[in-house]
């Protein structure tokens, strides 16, 4: 089994790397090529920093149109953090910006309120069409954007934070965490392994 | 209160026709269902179920744990892999590493200790201590860390967390603040370079300033109460917290749980604590246990709550 890790040098490789060994024992590939993207069992896409820098990293890799294509045919793809909102349409961050659009939205910035932000620290991940056997937890979070609506189809997990937000959607071999699984503990490395193991195309 | 998984919505079946290329096929956008989903009216905008974060500092110099009183007087506290192994696995929410070494060596050990502690944890790991330059935090993230925490150099040269921020996002970026009284009324300024220098600089200013280049997280330590016992400088964390919309990490005179209530009801979002953990005094474990019956959110999502489920 092949599990890549797209690493463009916007994100936090290293810890999604040692959260991958220790939650499935297989050692991770770091590439930027979308060769190997396209023909790996099992793709990461993390992501930390800006929505616009996000995209530029995966334009200038070649790697947007691959991205797109793995996560419409619903291959194995766990998208974190920047990467999940990567996914979208656009960003409240950059305006101008266009996302991947597989998914239907645009992010925006937690409401002006008495809440702080960035929304860092661990919170309650449900997912909607759960009896939470196991699956609902609290996760680690460090984000200032958020989607507000989830898309149809496939499975979505709820956190609260200023109102509700779409913590992760899931569909297919597909698993977008706008909570970062790699540093949430326990909970997050079954959440890992769960992804790793499931059988191609089948839901997490 | 209402809670994420609050909501009046009915099911429906809705019969989906993915179509691409005139084809139908499987998994074809994930388009948004509307009103009523995810954002909507339901909870009002002060709604969370964030928990208040406990947050061990490991002191690390020439790769070795140590702790000190008023950043001088160090000891050694251990080997930092199996420190930061334990509070883990008693339920720590992130951890903090401060290199404190003073030597090019002691800084490349650190870049090791990183690595070593990344390979096991879990959780989020915070580190500063000689981030003086873009290149310095970038090191210390690829060898593992999530965030860089960065203190003199930010004084002496602000436009630093910007340059981070820009190249790894806001939230890799820690201002950490070491904030010592003045006389009585007067408020607080910055101090550096492990407190031997006093700027002169307003912390309260220094903060709102901070937030504004682009760091992610205040790291807020009071100088004076650092390692002593006395509880936290709850004047100093509320004044800093007023004036600012980014969460703050309590730091410097954590002794009891109640300290530690204290510091979140003044207004931080997490509590630093190192001396009474590393002394054994108590545990993260025991620190959760008391925070939760003085009605504190906490993560339960620990070891100890799984064996009694």
């Amino acid at each position: 089994m092949r599990l890549v890790i797209i690493d463009t040098g916007v994100s936090n490789s290293a810890s999604v790397g040692a959260a991958v060994r220790r939650a499935t024992g297989l050692e991770p590939e770091l590439t930027v090529d979308p060769k190997a993207v396209e023909s790996a069992d099992r793709v990461i896409l993390p992501g930390v920093g800006s929505f616009a820098a996000g995209m530029a990293a995966l334009e200038r890799h070649g790697l947007s149109e691959v991205v797109r294509e793995r996560v419409l045919d619903e291959r194995a793809t766990l998208a974190i953090c920047l990467g999940m909102q990567l996914l979208c349409e656009a960003s409240a961050e950059s305006p101008g910006v266009e996302g991947l659009g597989v998914v239907e939205g645009r992010l925006e910035r937690f409401p002006p309120g008495a809440l702080r932000t960035p929304h860092f620290g661990w919170n309650r991940v449900s997912w909607s069409d759960g009896d939470g056997g196991g699956e609902d937890g609290e996760a680690y979070f460090a984000h200032s954007y958020r989607l507000e609506r989830a898309p149809e189809g496939g499975r979505r997990a709820l956190c609260v934070h200023g109102g509700a937000f779409v913590a992760a959607l899931s569909r297919g071999g597909v698993l977008a965490c706008q909570f970062h699984p790699e540093l949430s503990g326990a909970w997050g490395a079954a959440l890992i392994a769960r992804w790793a193991r499931a059988r191609e195309g089948a839901a997490c | 209160m209402l809670t994420a998984t609050d909501t009046n919505l009915t099911k429906r079946i809705t019969p989906c026709l993915d179509v691409r290329d005139g084809r139908v096929v499987k998994g074809v956008r994930y388009r948004s269902v509307g009103e009523g989903q995810g954002g909507g009216g339901v909870l009002t905008a002060t709604d969370t179920n964030l928990t208040k974060r406990i947050t061990p500092c490991l002191d690390v110099r020439d790769g070795r744990v140590v702790k000190g009183v008023r950043f001088s007087g160090l000891r050694d506290a251990g080997d930092p892999v199996e420190r930061a192994e334990r509070y883990e696995a008693d339920g720590a929410d992130e951890l903090v590493i401060l290199d404190v070494s003073a030597t090019g060596e002691g800084r490349a050990a650190c870049v090791r200790t990183v690595a070593s502690v990344r390979r096991t944890l879990g959780i989020p790991l915070t580190v500063g201590g000689g981030v003086r330059r873009l290149e310095d935090a970038l090191r210390l993230l690829d060898a593992g860390a999530d965030r860089v925490g960065v203190n003199t150099a930010a004084v002496e040269r602000p436009g630093l967390l910007a340059e981070i921020a820009d190249r790894a996002g806001v939230q890799c970026v820690v201002a950490a603040i070491d904030a010592a009284r003045r006389q009585p009324g007067e408020g607080w300024e910055v101090v550096t370079n492990a407190g031997s220098r006093r700027t002169g600089i307003d912390a309260i200013a220094w903060a709102r300033e901070v937030e504004r280049l682009g760091a992610g997280e205040i790291l807020l330590t009071s100088y004076d109460r650092d390692g002593s016992g006395e509880g936290y400088d709850l004047e100093l964390i509320a004044a800093a917290t007023g004036a600012v919309r980014l969460p703050v990490i309590a730091s410097g005179g954590a002794r009891v749980a109640r300290d530690l209530k204290r510091a979140f009801d003044a207004g931080a979002e997490a509590a630093l604590a190192a001396s009474i953990l590393h002394d054994g005094v108590t545990s993260v474990r025991e620190l959760k246990r008391a925070l939760s019956s003085l009605g504190v959110p906490v993560r339960r999502d620990t070891a100890d709550e799984r064996s009694m489920a």
